[in-house]
């Protein structure tokens, strides 16, 4: 199985590691041909008014949005999470998102770089806490009906999916425990 | 921070939540800005991040006299302007003023060698703070040194403020190099190499293992067109700071924003010919024979 990671900018080396790990192959999607033959794609965290722009210039957005469309599975973390939301908060008026999952987040919604933390998180899917890292990370204000929350801190759902686009407000990329990549990789 | 066991523990300012950022990172260009409307030009054309200085190195090294941290005011003025990471620079060994700038909720501290050094010894201790530090190198044993305080980010230093590319390549390929001699050395070699490197053997043992640094490397000091962001790219920074090179160009916006396209497409020559066209020009630049303050060579 080959698995697309948006490397536009971000932390796409992260996961093309954690995948790696996984036992699937990888390639770096920056450009429409890019999308040709993947069964699913990764968009990592970063900077998303940075990819924003960056899929408009490469003219990546529409196909990327037409494969999305069409049902390819996605794994969206952090900035990730918010170019596949309904809607964002605290966002530039141009940034671009694709709207896959029903949910309004608040761009750095946790606040800045010094309120970054790590966390312990459950969820039943998996047997013991995920140790999460969220850096400036988005914050969920609104789930919508179609969205299963599988996972949340303090209240606040951080894992969430709506058919096959997952998104988390954290980092599985940066911890060397794989399993949310798998569990993603099941369901491709 | 909340108890351990409560279902609300979180940890702020561990080593991976600060190294978490710089991950997050790479494959952008970080601006050099000095007022809040350069930093708006900078995240309209696609910065990951600024770095918000009173005068551009250009400028220091054209003007003299000691360089030191800038105004909050204006620091907070370009935090209130975008909503990508604000960094900001400390002098080397300046600890007060790191403690300024973290109170002040700066995302990342670059402690410096373009600022006049405060302390001709001593860098700071970058273990003692919340916010994340980067930090210049132009060799592999300056990189492993400053990472053994608390570097959470490395960036190759160049030379500052010359819109001239060759110290970054020099000192990206000394770094690489070492590296990948590293990756080749048995282990008895490797205590001879942390003894010439002058850095932490447990660090050395790492690089011999995963053949890279701990933390990411980017590339700064020098780059002044699309082509060189790729180039440093080309040679490995994962990637890169751009100073005087947007500002001091004739026209800042289409420069900033080809420089973030070619540094995502760096590999595609097509496109870096699509964005290098009619760019105006770029910052005149200087002869490296031509100066007579080097940057670099303040570090220790």
């Amino acid at each position: 199985m080959l698995v697309g990671v948006l490397a536009l900018q971000g932390a796409f080396a992260a996961h093309e590691l954690a995948l790696a790990e996984c036992g699937v192959q990888c390639r770096q999607v920056r450009v429409a041909a890019d999308l040709d033959g993947i069964a699913a794609l990764v968009m990592p965290g970063g900077e998303s008014t940075t990819m924003s722009r960056l899929l408009v210039t490469s003219g990546l957005f529409d196909p990327l949005a037409q494969r999305i469309a069409d049902g390819l599975a996605v794994f969206g973390t952090c900035a990730g999470m918010i170019l596949l939301s309904a809607e964002v908060l605290d966002g530039r008026p141009d940034q671009v998102s694709f709207g896959a999952i029903d949910i309004t987040v608040r761009r750095n919604g946790y606040g800045r770089q010094v309120d970054s933390f790590e966390a312990d998180i459950e969820m039943p899917q998996l047997d013991s806490p995920f140790h999460a890292v969220f850096i400036r990370a988005p914050k969920v204000e609104r789930v919508g009906a179609a969205v299963e929350v599988i996972a949340s801190h303090a209240g606040v759902p951080v894992l969430a999916r709506q058919g096959s686009v997952f998104v988390a407000s954290f980092h599985p990329e940066l911890t060397p425990d794989y399993r949310l990549h798998s569990l993603f990789l099941q369901e491709v | 921070m909340s108890s351990p066991d409560s279902p609300t523990a979180r940890a702020t300012g561990t080593y991976p939540v600060k190294r978490g950022l710089a991950e997050m990172l790479k494959g952008g260009v970080i601006m050099d800005v000095v007022t809040p409307e350069q930093a708006r030009i900078a995240e309209d054309a696609g910065a990951c991040a600024v770095m918000a200085l009173e005068r551009v190195p250009a400028d220091i090294r054209r003007d003299g006299g000691v360089s030191r941290m800038s105004d909050p005011e204006m620091i907070e003025g370009i935090q209130a302007m975008v909503s990508i990471p604000v960094m900001a620079k400390v002098r080397i060994g300046h600890f007060v003023e790191a403690q300024i700038l973290e109170s002040l909720g700066v995302d990342f501290i670059d402690e410096s060698e373009v600022l006049t050094p405060a302390d001709e010894a001593h860098h700071i201790d970058k273990y003692k703070f919340t916010v994340p530090f980067v930090c210049g190198a132009t060799n592999l044993g300056e990189a492993l040194r400053r990472i053994s305080e608390g570097a959470c980010m490395i960036r190759s230093k160049g030379e500052a403020g010359t819109g001239n590319i060759v110290e970054a390549v020099r000192h990206l390929r000394s770094i690489i190099g070492d590296m990948k001699k590293i990756t080749q050395a048995d282990s008895a070699e490797l205590f001879e190499w942390a003894k010439r490197l002058q850095a932490p053997l447990s660090l050395v043992q790492e690089i011999a293992e995963t053949g890279w640094l701990p933390v990411p490397m980017f590339c700064a000091g020098g780059i002044a067109t699309p082509a060189d962001a790729a180039l440093a790219m080309q040679l490995g920074a994962e990637a890169v700071f751009v100073g005087s090179g947007i500002f001091k160009s004739d026209d800042p916006s289409p420069r900033a924003k080809a420089i973030v396209e070619a540094t995502t497409h760096f590999r595609d020559a097509s496109i870096l010919a699509k964005v290098s066209r009619g760019l105006g020009a770029p910052m005149t630049g200087i002869g490296m024979d031509e100066i007579n303050q080097r940057f670099a060579e303040r570090g220790w």
